[in-house]
């Protein structure tokens, strides 16, 4: 995974609460047995006004003009600004899979549901919250200018406007060290391959039933 | 020191090491795979070089891309196809089990989790789908994750976790005639609100929660991702240890006793504090409706299209007015006055025996009303359909006009050929009415399987206590 430590970018303002995970990246795309290429088909169901398909050319769909991310001026973005309860709904990870083939790396919100956070931090995603008021200004502040940008610098936890105003972020521990490190958290799990033996080793004892081998009916 | 909630009991018993980062190693003894969210984990598997930790943990089901007509004659989506066949192939190659096509146990991942006592008390179970939280009926913990996370158990049998905090639901005395689990959980929902679980391990408890089968318990905590929560759970009882007996995954014999002893020792300690409590009074539950495009937005069959003006907050009230817009509705209508087109019984919420046998009730004898294009049932699994033919249920629903279908997904969420057009609207016992959800443009109105049957009958929407007098 791409280590993520300080990300500058255009921010892209998406003005709505409860995105689903449908919304992000509609079902007829899961149905891809890859991890890539989802990009083009991000909020399909708003971005363009006729149906997408799977495995379809989008450059010459018809574009629905009124959706933000088909202004010219949101087109580099690279950090997302929306609204509470972003993400909500299916677990897929298609999800995360499409906003960062589009080029996001940075996605802030007051509030995130639970699956598509950690989805996003395991994709080199910085799901990142600040209080509502602070979203509200930054909302106002990228309708109001054309190319407004925002630096996110994650080993400091903070967010700097133009300006210069900074805001600071929580983050867990865990979920900070695995995106500026960058890490394979299957690697760094099997290098504690020992005590997930030696827990099996005790829970045979204590619950025999769950380590007799499953056998088909 | 106070005594452990049910969550921490479960907790505690899965920790294989604490990573001193506020994240804790946590050992999963039940994945369930199925053929969306799987194929990249095991792709990542090969490019890594890394065996699969544990056979015998994970079972396998086709469900989500899978047709519920003609099957014998295969899938026509070529891109569906594939993603079937990969689940084969990877079920092959690394020696899980898995119900394919055409097995009579195929069916929806979370209905044959528990038919087959695969999933059990005590269990951490977890499965790429948001709706695993439906095992935590079981007294189990039980979480959807995403595919990485697919991965990281299929290579160490442990996911890594930050410990939730504890939500108590408590639902106190008895719901009225027609008022099922599906009408209790949308009132939660529309009382917390579809984030008012985040970050949250729910348990549901109370009188109205005991008094329920395994079926309608699993019908609440399969909606709790609904309410924002990962995971929803049920404490062990009587219902819980019947309900498991006998199974073909189960354990037996002196296996069993043993299996029971610890079984009974999870619920929440009487002294167990909990960091959130919300009580419903299910008295005062009636039959619900939704009426937007994210399940909070639900009122009772008698109440009337919200008003967005009456919302304070801008942002939700631009949300309603969006809501409104797609689902084609003007505030102040009464809910009786909506007429869907479609009706669909089915989803790992509503597709279990007792939601057949309970939607066959109202509609034995009856026919579809005028102005209803399209009925159909999708029984949860072969064998929930099996059931449902030998106590005559499909005879009920093709006489009454619905199509009797094989098990799957569906029109929960349409990646099969089930999907409702743009402007369709549809009475769905399913879990979500996301925009587009179940087909571009469709509008979906979420209700129990009783409900969905009347208003097959009636034609619009209706309190179907009145059709039961």
């Amino acid at each position: 995974m791409e280590p993520l430590t300080r990300v500058e970018g255009v921010v892209a303002p998406l003005d709505r609460s409860n995105v689903d995970t449908d919304a992000i990246i509609p079902k007829q795309f899961l149905k891809s047995i890859h991890r890539t290429g989802f990009g083009p088909n991000l909020f399909d169901e708003w971005r363009y006004r006729d149906e997408g398909q799977p495995g379809q050319d989008c450059s010459d769909r018809p574009l629905n003009h009124d959706f933000v991310l088909n202004q010219p001026r949101y087109q580099d973005a690279r950090i997302l600004l929306t609204r509470t309860n972003f993400g909500c709904g299916s677990s897929r990870e298609h999800a995360p899979w499409a906003l960062a083939d589009f080029g996001f790396r940075v996605l802030i919100a007051p509030s995130f549901a639970d699956i598509f956070y950690n989805n996003c931090s395991k994709n080199g995603i910085l799901p990142l919250t600040l209080p509502e008021e602070t979203v509200q200004s930054l909302f106002e502040a990228t309708w109001e200018q054309p190319g407004y940008t925002l630096t996110v610098d994650l080993p400091a936890q903070t967010v700097t406007t133009p300006d210069g105003t900074r805001y600071g972020f929580e983050i867990d521990p865990h979920r900070k060290h695995m995106l500026v490190e960058g890490l394979d958290e299957i690697g760094v799990t099997l290098e504690h391959a020992d005590e997930i033996r030696a827990y099996e080793q005790r829970q045979r004892a204590v619950t025999p039933w769950l380590f007799s081998d499953v056998e088909a009916s | 020191m106070g005594g452990k909630t049910l969550y921490d009991k479960l907790w505690d018993a899965h920790v294989v090491r604490d990573n001193g980062d506020g994240t804790a190693l946590l050992y999963v003894d039940r994945q369930l795979v199925h053929e969306v969210t799987s194929p990249q984990a095991f792709e990542g598997l090969r490019l890594a070089d890394r065996p699969l930790w544990r056979v015998d943990a994970n079972l396998a089901v086709v469900d989500h891309n899978v047709p519920t007509t003609g099957r014998a004659n295969g899938i026509a989506d070529p891109i569906s196809a594939l993603q079937v066949d990969t689940l084969s192939r990877n079920c092959r190659e690394y020696g899980i089990t898995q119900f394919g096509l055409m097995d009579r146990r195929q069916g929806i991942v979370h209905i044959i989790g528990p038919e087959q006592g695969a999933t059990q008390p005590g269990m951490t179970v977890v499965c790429g789908d948001s709706h695993t939280s439906t095992h935590g009926a079981l007294g189990a913990l039980a979480f959807g994750i995403g595919t990485s996370e697919v991965e990281h158990a299929l290579a160490t049998q442990t996911v890594v976790q930050a410990r939730s905090r504890r939500m108590l639901i408590r639902v106190d005395g008895q719901p009225g005639p027609g008022v099922t689990a599906k009408d209790i959980m949308l009132a939660i929902i529309g009382k917390i609100g579809t984030a008012g679980g985040t970050g949250y391990a729910v348990e549901y408890g109370g009188e109205a929660i005991r008094s329920l089968p395994m079926s309608g318990r699993m019908t609440i905590c399969n909606m709790s991702i609904e309410a924002g929560a990962r995971c929803g759970m049920v404490a062990v009882d009587d219902t819980t240890i019947e309900y498991v007996r006998g199974r073909p995954y189960a354990p037996s014999d002196a296996m069993w006793d043993q299996a029971e002893a610890y079984w009974r020792t999870l619920v929440s300690d009487e002294d167990a504090e909990f960091d959130r409590v919300v009580t419903l009074d299910a008295a005062e539950i009636k039959p619900q409706v939704s009426w937007g495009t994210s399940p909070e937005m639900v009122v009772s069959v008698d109440g009337v299209v919200p008003d967005p003006a009456d919302e304070p907050d801008e942002t939700r009230r631009a949300g309603m007015q969006r809501a409104l817009e797609y689902m084609g509705l003007t505030p102040g209508t009464p809910m009786r006055d909506i007429r869907p087109e479609k009706i669909f019984i089915g989803s790992c919420t509503n597709a279990r025996i007792e939601d057949l046998r309970a939607a066959a009730r109202i509609l034995r004898g009856k026919r579809l009303a005028r102005g209803i294009r399209e009925a159909m049932v999708v029984p949860g699994s072969g064998l929930v359909k099996w059931q449902a033919e030998q106590e005559g249920l499909d005879q009920v629903f093709k006489e009454a006009g619905f199509e009797w279908r094989d098990a799957g997904c569906s029109m929960c969420l349409g990646m099969n050929p089930d999907r409702l057009s743009p402007g369709e609207r549809c009475a769905s016992t399913s879990n979500r009415n996301f925009e587009g959800r179940q087909g571009g443009g469709g509008r979906t109105h979420l209700v129990s399987p009783e409900m969905a049957a009347a208003v097959a009958v009636a034609g619009h929407f209706v309190d179907v206590r009145e059709l039961e007098q």
